[in-house]
């Protein structure tokens, strides 16, 4: 997608000109110049300014990873981060998993095992689960990843590796067990990794 | 009874498949819009002020600061906020007066052209309290316990038969135990939120309910309009489980903002305060008593909680109310104490009553087996009642045996050696356990309209919500085979006030509620269509129905769904960490719709069961008047690496007495058990029985420690 640049309003009326400083965000390829309040965070900007309501906001504390984006490759939640302090940055949302109408495979396995019910954390399982593939074939170790490991191998994705990557993103319906198959199927899939954040880490 | 149901033999299109769901793209898109994700031109953001006294009066209000704060454009208070009329629900009585009856309270609300900014104003925001002595804590003792008359469902508060203390006395076996249920709350992963909108004196808000119909007709009477002048929009709603099966305040304070300022009005409440303002399960202390012979029979059974309100309105969660139909029992006494404290106001959390109270009498049930050294599924076939206890009604279908059984046999519960502390795997000890679940079968009348189109597709139209049920799929499922159409042809419109009013979805009765109405529309539709002759006209054939005949003709049958939960769980005697190993559930609950979503709504409930057993639970600060535990850092519930192996299945009911579905609700019993078989399962694995959940380290170890030094 071309870049474009969306209205520039990104803060809400009339804080004093010292709040405020214009940045460039990179959403799903489409660059926002915009002027913030300083408080703004990148989830509000999202939902509030770009019309992105696909990070949801469930705690705005860190708390519950409904907010998970990706930002150049790697999760984050956007509700602790400052937009004002990511300028440049290169952000991926829910929105922008999907090639047109060719669903990510996480979306596909999410769809076909069923791995949500109320769908209000299902954005931030998603960026997670991007995230989490990404950082598995990097060799990123997780609290259950056997010391002896070769750190500079892709590590396998089991299901108590999933489950214990998968843990900042809380689901109140319950549905861990289908998010565990859906993350383990998108990550044997060809292709599963393929668009996830790790080769954007290289730009 | 519809004197037409669903045609026997294999249909084209069976109820019970597992279709996906309707909405499923939408949702790992990310463009299912939530009530917070709609932005009217103008749109003005507001931020609630919460009390920070337990219990007073408001002196002033010094919004000053905040006013003169860039971009705010008003700050709402008792002194200027429109006046509402009365409420039935006296916790929606907002910014009218200067009482404040428990911390958290809102006593104003700001608003601005930012989020930041009505963030900001809120807290510049000084008010002022007259303060008075408060008490929140409940014990068992409390002087201010009454007797409630009524608990919650409508259940009388007390009810006896027999002579329990005489045969409780005379019984050769008995159980005498106190177990403890903390604060619990639902914390859905949306917050409760809403975006108003006043135009030309009609009321539009987005909300995030569990039913648009109650939020609508609420609204209508609280801002005194005619319920057509009020459209409330729930079209996905981020879970709810209870806590928004009636208008919270973020509706009514967005309303009132909106019209404040005549602007539209965005409001999402603060993860940190919804424990205060949009209930919680109210604690129980549970005393059951369990007298039986040496078979095992009870012979008397007692089951009485104390529990709290608020000072606001009265609510009895009605735990005593399962031991009146479980088990034999005929001497019985079923007692539920109250005491108004200066809390926030409880309300119902998946399954109320059922879920503290089933963990209670399961607990004690467990106890028995223990002391009569009888496997505590033999226990419960023992015990089972021909009629139902409390009204000698037959019941309409009760499978709890084949669910205890084909639950063992899946689980591979037998054999068991049922001596704890033996079972060792280095520091861990590990156990199992065993509980019943039930959840009673209610049904609310609501009204449904089928449209045949003359491209030959069909539209539905039903006030039902998806609050992550799959009501959508389910229902599309239910006109289809009414209409014997493919599902495909079907269209469903649910969420919106404007829609055929409804039954919002809360006590596992949305889905019948709903699919019944719908399933007489069809039926009438089908009708109509039989009798036609021709090309439809272009407008379509339309049927209406609504279900309130049906839905008030008393049942002459117990009408229950059953389950039997099953679980192991490991403890860990060097950090007193409990987990779970796995869990395993089988439910009788009539025909399953849809097999793939109820699955997930089993396994969803169990999941959050699995919460209460180990680690949910908040206190209250006597001190400050507030829950302590109040966000999703220290109110813990079930993440993904604590649900290691989970499996729900169900038998193949029949049951002729229930709606044309033949169907049960299903969103409620998987929690209803749960934390028993695991706290079944911990004294199985360790041989202490804790009787306070959650089953926390903090008083795990300290039992452990004094069992092996021989104390415990």
């Amino acid at each position: 997608m071309e870049p474009t640049s969306p209205p520039a309003d990104g803060g809400g009326a009339a804080p004093a000109a010292e709040s405020r400083s214009e940045l460039v965000l990179h959403v799903n390829d489409v660059a926002y110049t915009v002027t913030v309040d300083h408080r703004t965070t990148v989830l509000d900007l999202l939902r509030e300014h770009f019309g992105l309501t696909g990070a949801k906001k469930g705690c705005d504390h860190g708390q519950c990873g409904a907010c998970t984006v990706l930002v150049d490759g790697r999760r984050a939640n956007s509700c602790l981060l400052l937009a004002v302090a990511q300028d440049g940055r290169r952000l991926t949302t829910v929105e922008g998993l999907a090639e047109g109408e060719r669903l990510h495979p996480l979306q596909e396995a999410f769809l076909d095992r069923d791995a949500f019910q109320c769908g209000y954390c299902t954005p931030g399982q998603l960026c997670s689960a991007a995230g989490v593939l990404a950082e598995a074939a990097d060799g990123f170790p997780s609290h259950v990843t056997p010391a002896t490991a070769d750190p500079t191998a892709p590590v396998a994705l089991t299901a108590d590796e999933i489950r214990e990557r998968m843990s900042g993103n809380l689901c109140r319906c319950g549905a861990y067990p289908r998010i565990v198959e859906a993350v383990a199927d998108a990550g044997a899939r060809p292709g599963g990794t393929a668009r996830s954040a790790g080769q954007e880490v290289a730009r | 009874m519809s004197p037409d149901p669903f045609p026997l033999g294999p249909p084209p299109y069976p109820l019970g498949a597992p279709l996906a769901r309707r909405e499923g793209r939408e949702k790992v898109t990310g463009t299912a819009r939530y009530a917070a994700e709609h932005t009217p031109p103008g749109c003005a953001y507001a931020w609630p002020v919460a009390a920070t006294v337990a219990r007073g009066r408001i002196t002033a209000v010094d919004a000053a600061g905040a006013l003169a704060l860039p971009g705010v454009c008003a700050v709402l208070t008792h002194e200027n906020a429109p006046r509402l009329a009365v409420a039935d629900d006296p916790t929606l009585s907002l910014l009218q007066d200067d009482r404040v009856p428990h911390r958290g309270w809102y006593v104003a609300l700001a608003v601005a052209d930012s989020l930041e900014t009505a963030r900001a104003a809120a807290e510049a925001v000084r008010v002022s309290y007259a303060t008075e002595e408060h008490d929140v804590l409940l014990t068992a003792g409390h002087p201010g316990l009454y007797e409630a008359e009524i608990a919650n469902g409508g259940y009388p508060g007390t009810r006896e038969r027999g002579d329990f203390e005489g045969e409780f006395a005379a019984a050769p076996v008995t159980v005498d135990a106190t177990y403890i249920v903390p604060p619990l709350h639902n914390h859905p992963m949306e917050p409760h939120a809403s975006t108003a909108h006043w135009s030309d004196g009609r009321l539009t808000v987005h909300d995030s309910s569990q039913g648009a119909t109650k939020v609508c007709e609420d609204l209508a009477a609280l801002f005194s309009l005619d319920t057509s002048r009020v459209t409330v929009v729930s079209e996905h709603v981020g879970g709810g489980f209870g806590s928004k099966g009636t208008p919270r305040p973020q509706v009514v304070l967005a309303a009132m903002a909106a019209r404040h300022t005549g602007r539209p009005v965005k409001l999402s409440l603060p993860r940190r305060e919804m424990a205060a303002v949009v209930g919680h399960r109210a604690p129980t202390v549970q005393r059951v008593r369990l007298g039986a012979g040496d078979d095992g029979v009870l012979t008397a059974l007692a089951h009485e909680i104390a529990t709290h309100t608020s000072t606001v309105k009265e609510f009895v969660e009605q735990a005593a109310v399962p031991a009146r139909m479980m088990y034999t029992s005929p001497n019985s006494r079923t007692v539920h104490r109250v005491v108004p404290l200066d809390v926030p106001t409880p309300s119902w959390m998946r399954a109320p009553g059922e879920a503290p109270g089933m963990y209670a009498l399961e607990s004690a049930v467990d106890e028995l087996a223990v002391l009569l050294d009888v496997d505590p599924v033999e226990l419960r076939l023992r015990n089972e009642p021909d009629t139902e206890p409390d009204s000698d009604r037959a019941f309409s279908s009760r499978h709890l045996i084949g669910c205890l059984r084909e639950g063992a046999k899946r689980f591979g519960w037998l054999p068991r050696d049922p001596r704890p502390g033996v079972r060792r795997e280095g520091d861990l000890l590990l156990g199992t356990g065993v509980a019943a679940a039930t959840y009673p079968v209610y049904v609310a009348p609501s009204s449904a309209e089928a449209q045949a189109a003359a491209d030959g597709s069909y539209r539905v139209r039903v006030n039902a919500t998806d609050i992550g049920t799959g009501a959508r799929t389910v229902l599309a499922q239910i006109a289809a085979a009414a209409l014997t159409v493919p599902e495909e042809r079907v269209h469903i419109e649910i969420g919106n006030s404007d829609l055929p009013p409804a039954m919002l979805a809360g006590g596992s009765m949305g889905t019948a509620s709903w699919g019944w109405a719908v399933h007489k529309a069809c039926m009438a539709l089908r009708a109509q269509l039989r009798h036609h002759d021709g090309p439809l006209p272009a407008g379509g054939l339309t049927a209406v129905a609504d279900t309130r005949q049906e839905a008030a003709e008393r049942s002459p049958y117990a009408r229950h769904a059953f389950g039997a939960t099953f679980a192991e769980v490991q403890a860990d005697t060097v950090s007193g960490e409990v987990r779970l190993r796995r869990l395993l559930g089988v439910y009788a609950a009539g025909r399953i719709l849809n097999s793939r979503t109820a699955r997930s709504q089993f396994i969803g409930g169990m999941t959050m069961g699995l919460g209460m057993a180990l680690m949910e639970g908040s206190r209250l600060d006597p001190a400050f008047g507030d829950f302590a535990e109040c966000d999703l850092a220290s109110y813990h519930v079930p993440v993904c690496a604590d649900v290691p192996q989970i499996e729900a299945h169900w038998l193949d009911e029949e049951d002729p007495h229930l709606n044309p579905m033949g169907s049960k609700g299903i969103g409620e019993i998987g929690i209803v058990g749960t934390a028993a078989a695991v706290a079944n399962a911990f004294r199985h694995a360790t041989g202490i029985r804790l009787r306070d959940l959650p089953l926390s380290a903090d008083k795990v170890l300290p039992r452990l420690r004094a069992r092996q030094e021989g104390t415990g």
